[in-house]
């Protein structure tokens, strides 16, 4: 027998997959992969999105059955049949999208299908008594009787996390548990997973952010095209070595940025004042300008009016003040499709929101707004389905999109290959201005090393680009400008070489430029 | 790398046909879970199908009564598949209905010295822009202040019934009929204005075929029925409307309009016209289905006080229809058809067994929740094979079920 946690639950020694397969219609999704967690470890599954690490796991928790393979716990072989199997076993798995009730407080959601101790009346007391324990033995700072609406997204994690644990969960699979984090809350939630392995249990780090894998765990299993290419030991490994260990060939964190003739101003924005979706300022007379040629990246807290400055410049937004032009012509509080018109084309940060039509198939989401234009249509209604198809053909072998073929429903597509048909659709235009709003969040490596290639190139060709990212890393490496937002403001406005970290650190907090540079 | 084996065009025409087959599926556990009832009020379920059976399709007669019941749901349920696809729930097919009868009719009455043909098609015109406005009026409201199009559509069903009384009772009353307990209902209109029965001559070779069945008419099939041409009309609208859906900008930038409106937008489509066109089609179809009412069968606008006086309930079985053809207009026309046959067939039903003919609502109440329901079984099976096939019809209710929802949050 093995020993007991301090939750008191069973410890999970050592949990093995050995040569599991798993094949969808078509695709092989995991191929013989071997895999193994052990008390008191973190160890990270690294890889592409698309590579299989999501799939593995859940055939670990139950959601799918492998094809082949077999899973040893504690060197007894199990079968896991469902998520109700995997937690009896001790196996708890943190998803991406949470799923909590609002309504219900802490307790409720964490009781909510237990069986009560009490029978058929409510043992909510005693819920919260065990919350409290357990909140304190792991730092997870959760008070059991507040409705769950109110929490913040690192909370309702923190809730997550303890409802696993509160079912016994001794080896939790974490499910790119930073990806709606700020930094402030990563490094909290390193600090509970470090406590977490130091009593023992065993965590499975899913992640594709080179940094994060580094920091927490122990060892790395990099998975590609379903296959495991190796298991390393994370001390020694570096960024570069795991980038291309994921991509499979040698891979650039850095780019040349080549000098390129710079034209005139083509977006100027002046004074512009907007509200927020709360019916806030979200805008506060705010000035810039962006000239063809030049990347203008917009760096700053997510939430600090660059969503607004986006979508007032697209013509989404009506404007409280001031005026915007295009190639110097007035477009203030113009209509989207006149916006466009005149040569704007817009990558939005929500793609499956706002990039796509979800249901429709990758040919008819690569003409959402051309699909008017000639050749997509004939005799004036008519949509031209095999110019739309072949103009999707071209699409998908110039942009590297992986897709089964033009008329499979984009949904069916992973996160990277969607933003590089978003891309493929609004640099087919020739854009005099792009506005690139997030351009590679959620994408994998690869597809972002593709998607800033394009970004460079277009700046190359003379298109003045507007880029708007929380990935400070991404600004650095794009931009020949960075502008600070804060508050709907510019704090300042700096050239992107040779950038004083902490000086963009500052404005970004809220500091305009000129009090940083007195400060310094 | 994807080309087409045979053995992949078995699986493709199999999938196929699995697709329809949750559909019939539903139909069947439908009438399976209302023979229960029947047993409640002690009536054979088996003997009692076969009199609606029998009712629906066991005679030439019945048979083309079915077809007759059948066209105004068609006509609905074909402007329901555009409205439904464009994420605009319309419950008004009642109303636009009436709307495009009053017109119809009164166009019927007035142009009487214009030869017939031309009066037809000014009658049907008018049918249709009455209904399209009618319905135009909740798309605008909709499309620009956000008023939840279920419930104005509903309400505008009132207003329309109330002013067809009003008008039925008033201007528009039969001349015939005026005096103290008259019927309210307009004068009859010409004869040249009305739409021609229909009628087909079997060849001889299935004629024979039909005799040695049982089959009692005469060659000239549906000749001594009330099938009338609004029946051609009605099939020639759903495959128009089936184009215009899926082989036009203007049913496409619907169709993403109902999918995805913040993308819609983003792309630069104008969204208010579309939720505007989408409920104008829609109700210019509805609209149709009543002048054709009036024209092809009742050869005036008669009512009992209710809307169900003059539709028939057409308006909200054409919304089942178009559910239950997958919101594909070409789909209604087989849904269309099996729907007047329930009603016709319940009609014999209520005759042979004594069994109220509203038993036949529920059978349509079972029929849309186990359509709904199907769609899980068929939506997890494309889940399956999600990689190999564009998938097409396991979303057919997504549109219906979900989207109202999404859209209201």
């Amino acid at each position: 027998m093995s020993a007991t946690l301090p939750t008191g639950h069973r410890r999970i020694d050592q949990l093995e997959m050995r040569g599991i397969v798993k094949r969808f219609p078509g695709v092989l999704a995991v191929d013989h992969v071997d895999f193994d967690v052990c008390s008191g470890e973190i160890h990270a599954l690294l890889g592409e999105n698309g590579a299989g690490k999501s799939t593995l796991m859940k055939m670990l928790y139950g959601l799918y059955q492998q094809d082949e393979g077999v899973v040893r716990l504690n060197n007894a072989e199990v079968r896991i049949r469902s998520p109700h199997d995997a937690i009896q076993n001790g196996v708890g798995m943190i998803h991406q999208h949470f799923m909590l009730v609002p309504s219900l407080t802490v307790a409720e959601n964490i009781a909510l299908g237990m069986k009560s101790s009490r029978g058929w009346r409510l043992d909510l007391d005693l819920v919260s008594k065990r919350i409290r324990e357990l909140s304190e033995r792991y730092n997870l700072k959760v008070e059991p009787d507040i409705p769950t609406w109110q929490l913040a997204v690192g909370e309702q994690q923190r809730v997550e996390i303890l409802r696993a644990l509160y079912r016994g969960a001794a080896l939790l699979i974490l499910d790119e548990p930073t990806a709606v984090l700020t930094p402030q809350e990563v490094d909290d939630l390193f600090v509970i997973l470090k406590k977490m392995t130091a009593d023992g249990h065993a965590l499975i780090f899913i992640s594709h952010k080179l940094h994060e894998v580094l920091a927490i765990s122990q060892r790395v299993t990099v998975l590609r095209d379903g296959r495991r290419v190796d298991t390393i030991p994370t001390e020694g490994a570096t960024r570069l070595k795991l980038a291309e260990m994921m991509v499979g060939r040698p891979v650039v964190l850095e780019y040349e940025r080549p000098e390129v003739t710079v034209y005139s101003d083509r977006l100027q924005v002046r004074n512009v004042s907007a509200l927020n979706d709360r019916g806030e300022v979200g805008l506060r007379e705010l000035s810039l300008s962006v000239a063809g040629g030049e990347i203008v990246g917009v760096a700053g807290v997510s939430g600090n009016g660059q969503h607004e400055m986006a979508q007032v410049i697209a013509g989404l937004r009506p404007l409280t003040g001031g005026k915007i032009e295009i190639n110097g012509q007035d477009v203030t509080g113009r209509s989207p499709s006149v916006v466009r018109k005149m040569g704007v084309a817009y990558i939005p940060e929500e793609r499956m929101i706002d990039g796509v039509v979800k249901d429709f198939t990758v040919a008819e989401n690569l003409v959402l707004h051309d699909h008017g234009r000639k050749p997509f249509v004939s005799q004036r209604i008519f949509m031209n389905f095999k110019a739309i198809r072949d103009a999707c053909q071209e699409a998908i072998r110039a942009y590297e999109i992986k897709t089964p073929g033009p008329d499979v429903p984009i949904k069916n597509l992973s996160g990277g290959n969607i933003q590089k048909l978003v891309l493929a659709r609004e640099l087919a235009r020739q854009p005099q201005l792009l506005i690139a709003a997030q351009p590679t969040r959620g994408v994998d490596i690869g597809a972002t090393e593709y998607i800033h290639r394009q970004l460079l190139k277009e700046r190359a060709r003379g298109t003045a680009i507007l880029l708007i990212s929380e990935d400070l890393d991404e600004i650095r490496a794009l931009s020949d400008r960075i502008v600070v937002m804060y508050e709907g403001q510019i704090m300042g406005i700096v050239p992107g070489k040779d950038v004083n970290i902490r000086q963009l650190g500052a404005m970004m907090a809220g500091t305009p430029l000129d009090k940083v540079a007195e400060m310094s | 790398m994807f080309f087409s084996s045979p053995n992949q065009t078995i699986r493709k025409a199999f999938n196929r046909i699995f697709d329809t087959t949750p559909l019939l599926i539903s139909l069947v556990a439908a009438l399976v879970v209302a023979s229960v009832l029947l047993i409640a009020m002690s009536t054979d379920p088996l003997q009692a199908y076969r009199s609606m059976l029998n009712g629906a399709v066991g005679t030439e007669n019945a048979f083309a009564e079915t077809l007759v019941k059948a066209i105004p749901i068609l006509f609905v349920a074909v402007g329901i598949c555009v409205a439904f696809r464009g994420g605009v729930i319309n419950i008004g097919g009642e109303g636009q209905m009436i709307a495009g009868a009053l017109a119809g009719v009164s166009v019927a009455l007035i142009a009487t010295s214009l030869p017939g043909p031309l009066i037809i098609l000014f009658s049907l015109t008018a049918g249709f822009v009455a209904g399209a406005l009618y319905a135009g009026i909740a798309g605008f409201l909709k499309a620009y202040f956000n008023v939840n199009e279920i419930l104005s559509t509903i309400m505008l069903n009132q207003i329309a019934v109330q002013s067809m009384n009003y008008l039925l009772n008033g201007v528009l009353l039969d001349p015939t009929e005026a005096g103290t307990n008259h019927i309210p209902k307009t004068a009859k209109i010409l004869a040249e204005a009305q739409l021609p029965r229909f009628s087909i001559t079997l060849p001889d070779a299935i004629y024979g075929a039909l005799q040695g069945l049982g089959f009692a008419g005469t060659p000239e099939l549906f000749a001594r029925t009330r099938l009338h041409y609004g029946m051609i009309i009605a099939i020639l609208l759903a495959v128009i409307i089936y184009m215009l859906l899926w082989r036009t900008t203007i049913g496409y930038r619907i169709r993403a309009v109902g999918e995805n409106e913040n993308a819609s937008r983003y792309a630069g489509i104008h969204v208010p016209r579309q939720i505007i066109l989408a409920m104008f089609i829609a109700g210019g179809c509805a609209g149709l289905a009543g002048v054709v009412q009036v024209l092809g069968l009742q050869y005036r606008l008669q009512t009992d006080g209710s809307a169900t006086g003059f539709t028939a309930n057409a308006g909200f079985n054409g919304i089942v229809a178009a559910l239950f053809g997958g919101l594909n207009p070409l789909g209604a026309i087989p849904a269309s058809a099996v729907f007047g046959g329930l009603l016709v067939g319940a009609q014999k039903m209520q005759r042979d067994m004594g069994v109220p003919a509203a038993l036949i609502t529920a059978v349509n109440g079972l029929i849309v929740i186990f359509t709904v329901s199907s769609q899980m079984f068929a939506r997890r099976r494309a889940r399956r094979r999600a990689a190999n096939e564009p998938p097409r019809s396991e979303r057919v209710l997504d549109a219906a079920v979900n989207t109202p929802m999404e859209q209201q949050t």
